[in-house]
């Protein structure tokens, strides 16, 4: 019911306090701060202001932050909410509904070969987030061929080769080439080789290079050429530290290339992680996956109530 | 960059300008407005606290009296806090040390630890310095193949490491590589880390130690979030740093980072990376950052950059001319877009005009590298009396250019209307759009009374 269901119970234990320690200094800012306030205190003006202040310092943003501030004040009024605990309880069902439309899992068994396409801003964790993800769909019984399509960074390349060593997946690639052609060989190995998944790393980019979007837009274009329908998947790769721009990192891709899922990385690190409400207020794309360590296993689907709970208990 | 701020700071101070005089009420507005937009640009919350909290002590105290209008008076103070907020004056490197003098580098991953080391490297040996580069990273897949890479672009000597190395065996072999091979400069890559990575934070301790280095450099990503605060935080308790290298800040909308490393760290930000060639890293101008939040552009900056990148003559005719709005003429618009090719195009350049003006100018037309050959193309297929005096160009001459360029009439007269534009905007500013607002800013503070 929490997202893992099919997982064993052990191991879901030690992921939900992976992400609970991943997320602790958010917690310390939102819940571990206010599990010590709401607890005791009556709930009043001061109170909503400090839980403010503590959503805009988990990156919730001003307009959610002044949102769910709205909301919960209004029915702390309708259902005379007046000891903390029963706002805390009002607090995670806000949050929960917010972002649980973004919990919609990846399929990637719907079709063969199914082409992924990863983009995404510099540093925020592309290539490292192909090689856990080409983990977890080995881990489905799918059979993975990687695109090393970053043909600008020095030694992106190599960077994935190390990557598709580790997990024993071939990787197609060339130097100095042009990324559309790189997908569309990839593409045509995966056909020949009868490949389920193909993923294609792309170089990263900010949205002000235009040039560099329309780039990535030709990338795209290109892999249908290769196979009508692909890609069947296009992910953003979000880096959990970044601020209010993530927003504008999902509105500025979406637009281009018109995303169908995000991987938040990076989410073992301190506070972080409210920019998750901004995003689910603003385009909700669903959040496909979650990255909350080093280890190639700690790539996760995302689970709304885990995130939730993680975020305020 | 910083777009959203600079455009929201444009519009209080224009409302504020319609006031009669500032009061405790309309100064309330204004300083909320200033609070969301330097939230919204992750400025950390408790530096916007402080921040806010100065201004209106400022701005109701004493030293408004006296000064032009009560709108001036405050975006006078909004500026003087931002410029204080991130440091006095720009920082240079301090490599004074015997040599070879070590850079280590250090940040969370992803942050542009691996490029700005190639930028700073390119830069320090442009310096006439000899300069050795290591990489300590052994975990991420082919980091030292990159900083390799980047080495040999940059033109500067790479020390070979190898990922089953201890990346402290690494530190000391390459400060005895450069010891014995008269380096004047090392500077040590090292891997990304979580600041709550205790056993990381503890390697970088003892690489720091080993290395005992004349600059220790954090690595921040411009687009960081509220975080940066703790981040930066830690990596100063765990580190003797002596600088912040700001990175990826021709993102958009953001820099609010900018904003408070400086104030948690008390480093100052020494240099700021913009695009992903080596030549984009610049010396950080506080002032000049302060007055482009502003909307006041940065013709200082523009001017030093094109300097780097363009004859340095040229360059000074040309900052002449924008300041003057006189005599710019069609050859002068096509020595500009040359200029720009080799400065990182147009937008790297319109960033640093001021934000009344940028906003004008429609970003997708900029970027189009096609688009700015076309016209180069348009530009060449005129005569040079036609180049010098525009208003020549009529129908049956627009004609023979736009056949001789291979454009549509209608490409011609776009380009036509462009410059015409741009000769406005330039003419707009001469008038004292620029001037005015510099005087403006001087009434306001008190010691240019």
């Amino acid at each position: 019911m929490f997202g893992f269901a099919n997982k064993a119970s052990e191991e879901k234990a030690s992921w939900s306090a992976r992400l609970k320690a991943g997320l602790a200094r958010t917690r310390a800012a939102l819940g571990g701060g206010l599990g010590a306030l709401l607890g005791r205190r009556k709930v009043d003006e001061a109170l909503f202001e400090e839980l403010e202040a503590a959503l805009l310092t988990a990156d919730c943003g001003v307009e959610a932050t002044q949102a769910l501030i709205e909301g919960l004040r209004a029915r702390a009024r309708k259902e005379r909410l007046e000891d903390g605990e029963a706002l805390k309880g009002a607090l995670k069902q806000a949050l929960l509904e917010l972002v649980a439309p973004l919990e919609r899992a990846l399929e990637a068994a719907r079709t063969r070969p199914f082409v992924i396409m990863v983009a995404g801003v510099n540093g925020s964790g592309k290539t490292t987030s192909i090689g856990k993800l080409a983990k977890w769909l080995q881990s489905q019984g799918l059979s993975v061929l990687l695109a090393a399509g970053d043909t600008f960074r020095a030694a992106a390349r190599e960077q994935l080769a190390a990557w598709g060593e580790r997990n024993g997946v071939p990787v197609i690639g060339q130097a100095g080439g042009d990324p559309g052609a790189v997908v569309f060989d990839a593409i045509g190995a995966a056909l020949a080789r009868r490949i389920d998944v193909v993923i294609a790393d792309t170089a990263g980019r900010l949205p002000t290079q235009l040039h560099l979007m329309e780039e990535i837009k030709k990338v795209k274009r290109v892999a249908a050429k290769a196979l009508p329908g692909a890609p069947h998947e296009v992910l953003l790769v979000l880096d959990a530290n970044t601020g209010q721009n993530a927003l504008a990192q999902v509105k500025a891709f979406d637009e281009a290339l018109g995303l169908t899922g995000i991987v938040l990385t990076k989410l073992d690190g301190t506070a972080k992680g409210g920019v998750v409400c901004a995003i689910a207020r603003q385009r909700p794309v669903p959040l496909r996956f979650v990255g909350v360590g080093e280890g190639i296993d700690d790539l996760r689907p995302f689970a709304a109530r885990d995130f939730v709970e993680a975020l305020v208990d | 960059m910083l777009d959203n701020l600079t455009a929201r700071l444009t519009r209080i101070a224009k409302t504020l300008r319609g006031e009669a005089r500032l009061t405790e009420s309309n100064i309330q507005d204004a300083l909320r407005e200033v609070r969301v937009a330097l939230l919204e640009a992750d400025c950390a919350l408790p530096v916007v606290k402080d921040f806010v909290a100065a201004v209106k002590a400022y701005a109701l105290g004493e030293e408004v009296i006296g000064s032009l209008t009560p709108g001036q008076a405050l975006v006078g103070v909004v500026h003087r806090e931002l410029t204080r907020l991130m440091g006095e004056a720009n920082v240079g490197l301090d490599l004074a040390a015997q040599p070879p003098a070590v850079i280590l580098m250090a940040g969370l991953q992803g942050s542009g630890k691996t490029t700005s080391a190639g930028k700073l490297a390119r830069l320090i040996a442009a310096g006439k310095k000899k300069v050795l580069v290591v990489s300590c990273d052994v975990y991420r897949p082919a980091a030292i193949e990159q900083l390799k890479t980047v080495a040999s672009q940059a033109g500067v000597d790479f020390l070979p490491s190898a990922p089953q190395d201890e990346p402290l065996e690494i530190a000391r072999r390459a400060l005895e590589h450069a010891r014995t091979r008269y380096y004047d400069v090392l500077l040590v890559d090292t891997a990304g880390r979580l600041a709550i990575d205790e056993a990381m934070m503890c390697e970088i301790a003892e690489l720091h130690a080993a290395l005992h280095p004349a600059e220790t450099l954090f690595v921040v990503d411009a687009m960081q979030g509220q975080d940066a605060v703790n981040v930066a935080r830690a990596f100063s308790q765990a580190l003797p740093l002596t600088g912040v290298i700001l990175t990826k800040l021709d993102g958009d909308a953001r820099g609010g980072a900018a904003l408070s490393v400086r104030h948690v760290t008390g480093k100052p930000i020494k240099f700021v990376g913009t695009g992903e060639k080596l030549d984009g890293l610049e010396p950080f101008h506080p002032e000049r950052m302060a007055s482009r939040i502003l909307g006041m552009g940065d013709i200082v900056s523009l001017v030093e950059q094109a300097r780097r990148g363009v004859d340095e003559q040229q360059a000074q005719a040309l900052a002449e001319k924008v300041r003057r709005g006189r005599g710019f003429d069609l050859e002068d618009f096509k020595a500009q877009i040359q200029q720009m090719k080799s400065m990182g195009g147009l937008a790297a350049l319109v960033d640093k005009l001021p934000a009344q003006l940028t906003g004008s100018i429609n970003p997708a037309q900029l970027h189009d590298d096609r688009q700015m050959r076309r016209i180069e193309g348009i530009i060449n297929s005129m005569t040079a009396q036609e180049r010098a005096r525009p208003e020549l160009i009529k129908a049956s001459r627009k004609r023979r250019i736009a056949a001789g360029a291979g454009v549509p009439v209608q490409e011609v007269n776009r380009l036509l209307n462009q410059f015409e534009q741009m000769q406005k905007m330039m003419k707009q500013m001469r008038k004292g759009g620029l001037a005015r607002m510099m005087r403006a800013m001087k009434g306001a503070l008190p010691g240019g009374r």
